[in-house]
Order: structure tokens, then sequence, then C-alpha cells
């Protein structure tokens, strides 16, 4: 990573702008073109030091349900209930994670009334009950990461 | 807050920009083209989405692993509903914490409130910010734990709600 990739990853976290040319500004920063820029987030991309580049929609504002959940997986069962909840389109993330409540999945539904009718499913399908985790309240989202 | 409504148009420019932006020094001007609507419809339209909240921002997201950063800790504390929302804003200006939230508690065997997520490089830095963290809370921290990711068994992108009418 050189000089420009840093900086474009520092500044372009917060956000470009919605305008016709929305690299003019970190491309005078910088003192390169705009198609540098591009070409470089293009790379940045490519060696999967980015993982995406463009608008971060908010599922919930678009009416969307969504909500964490946890489950407590004997060893013996966990592969067969991790592959039973790979198979739901509705099961965005799954984590293992070190605890007793050991599988931790983000559950994203086209409407909040889904979320109690996909968690029963995954209840009927794998005999272990749900922890539903909504969230009752964000402090904050999002993390800048500095290079 | 009620959901925001948003018409065909909209609906087609989240289709074209959930996956990302095209990668061009005019990218609105090109999902313009796609769309076969004017430039400034888009430039507007997402102007207003990102006002309504429906977009939080169009930027990069690096890979944290990529980065370095390898260990990802989730912090869980149980802390007194009546001083949740301020302690929750106080956790959310961090530097370190990426998500903060209230959930709900399932006792007996689950007494955490306030989940907060930490990176760091490695699982040394993730305690020394639990310590941080511990100490703002004080007498208001009556437990928390630390659940350390194993594995990641599944991540796809999250589906919007917009697929299907």
């Amino acid at each position: 990573m050189d000089e420009l990739d840093r900086l474009i990853i520092n500044e372009l976290q917060d956000g470009i702008p919605i305008t016709p040319h929305p690299f003019a500004e970190i491309a005078s920063v910088a003192g390169v073109t705009e198609e540098e820029i591009v070409s470089r987030i293009g790379q940045l991309l490519e060696r999967k030091i980015l993982s995406r580049f463009g608008p971060m929609y908010n599922a919930e504002r678009l009416g969307g349900g969504l909500t964490l959940a946890a489950m407590k997986i004997p060893q013996e069962d966990f592969e067969q209930v991790a592959e039973a909840l790979d198979e739901l389109p509705e099961v965005a993330h799954n984590y293992e994670r070190q605890h007793e409540l050991n599988m931790w999945f983000v559950l994203a539904t086209e409407t909040p009334e889904q979320i109690a009718a996909t968690i029963e499913t995954i209840e009927k399908n794998t005999g272990y009950p749900v922890y539903n985790m909504p969230k009752h309240q964000e402090y904050f989202i999002g993390l800048k990461l500095e290079v | 807050m009620s959901k925001p409504p948003i018409d065909e148009l909209d609906r087609q420019i989240i289709l074209a920009t959930q996956e990302g932006l095209p990668l061009t020094t005019t990218p609105y001007f090109d999902i313009a083209q796609k769309l076969e609507v004017e430039e400034n419809e888009i430039l507007t339209r997402m102007q207003k989405m990102q006002e309504q909240g429906i977009i939080r921002r169009i930027s990069v997201v690096p890979n944290h692993y990529a980065m370095g950063y390898k260990a990802n800790g989730m912090s869980v504390w149980d802390v007194p509903d009546e001083q949740i929302d301020q302690l929750g804003q106080q956790l959310g200006q961090l530097p370190f914490i990426s998500h903060c939230y209230h959930r709900p508690r399932h006792l007996p065997e689950w007494p955490y409130n306030l989940f907060a997520m930490i990176h760091a490089h490695d699982r040394e830095t993730v305690e020394q910010r639990v310590a941080q963290v511990a100490e703002i809370l004080g007498d208001s921290n009556r437990g928390h734990q630390v659940l350390y990711s194993k594995r990641i068994l599944k991540k796809t992108g999250l589906r919007l709600p917009v697929e299907r009418k």
C-alpha cells in the first residue's frame, strides 16, 4: 500500500459526495487525476483490501426486518445446524463464537413480521431454541480504520 | 421512525447500486444512462435517500481482516436499563467500537443488554479495550463477557427488501 492507497482508504470511508464528479476533490488533494483514483479503488477491491465501494443501504429504513439471534448447539450437531442455516436466504451472517451460546447469526427479512416466522422455522428444523436479540436502540454503527 | 416511501425509480436505483457503484469518474451519470433517466434525477433521488437515512453514506469499506484487524470481540455488558442510553452513547464515541446496541436480556442465562463490537489487531489489544470500557462504565457494569469469533460460517450481503414488488 502506498500513500495514495492510504489516502483513499482513510478519506473515502467517510463517504463521497453525490455530485457529477465525486472524486474531483480527493484527486485534487492527492494531485492526481480522477481516473487514477477510480483505478486505485478498483485495484484495492481486487486485492481485497476493500470489501466494497458504494452506497451503504439501511435495510430497516427500507421496511425490512433485521435481528441478531443466537443458539446453543452441542458440538455433535453443530455442523448440521450450521448447514441448515446456510440454506436459509434470511440468514445473512452466521458466526461461531466462543461461548455456551456458540452460534450467532443475523436475520434479514422483507418485512419485520417475517422475523418471527423465520425463527419458528429454524427452531422447528433444528430442534434448538433461538434467542432473539433485536436491537432496542442503536448508539453507533461504523468504524473508521486508519492506515 | 416511519418508513419513508420509495417509488419504482428509487427501487431501480437501489437494485442497480446495492452491489456497488460503477467504477468510473462519473458513477451517477453511468447509473442514469443505465436506467435511461437524466443524471440530475439520479443525483436528486440519491441525495434525498441519504437525507432520509435510507443511504447511510456512499463510501469505501475496508476489509478488516486484510488491514490486520484480525481479532474481533463482541463485548456484552449488563448495565442498569435506566442508564443504558447514556452509557451506550458514551461507548459509541470510542474509536475502536464498530457497533453499539441495546438488546434484550434473556434471563437468567443471558443478563447482558449492551453490546459493543470491538476490533483490534490482536486479542491482547481487544482485552485492553475491554478494560478501558469497564473503566468508563465503572459501577454501572454489573458483569460482562467478550465473545470472540471462532469461524465465519456464512457471510452474504444483506438482501435489501426491494427485490420483489
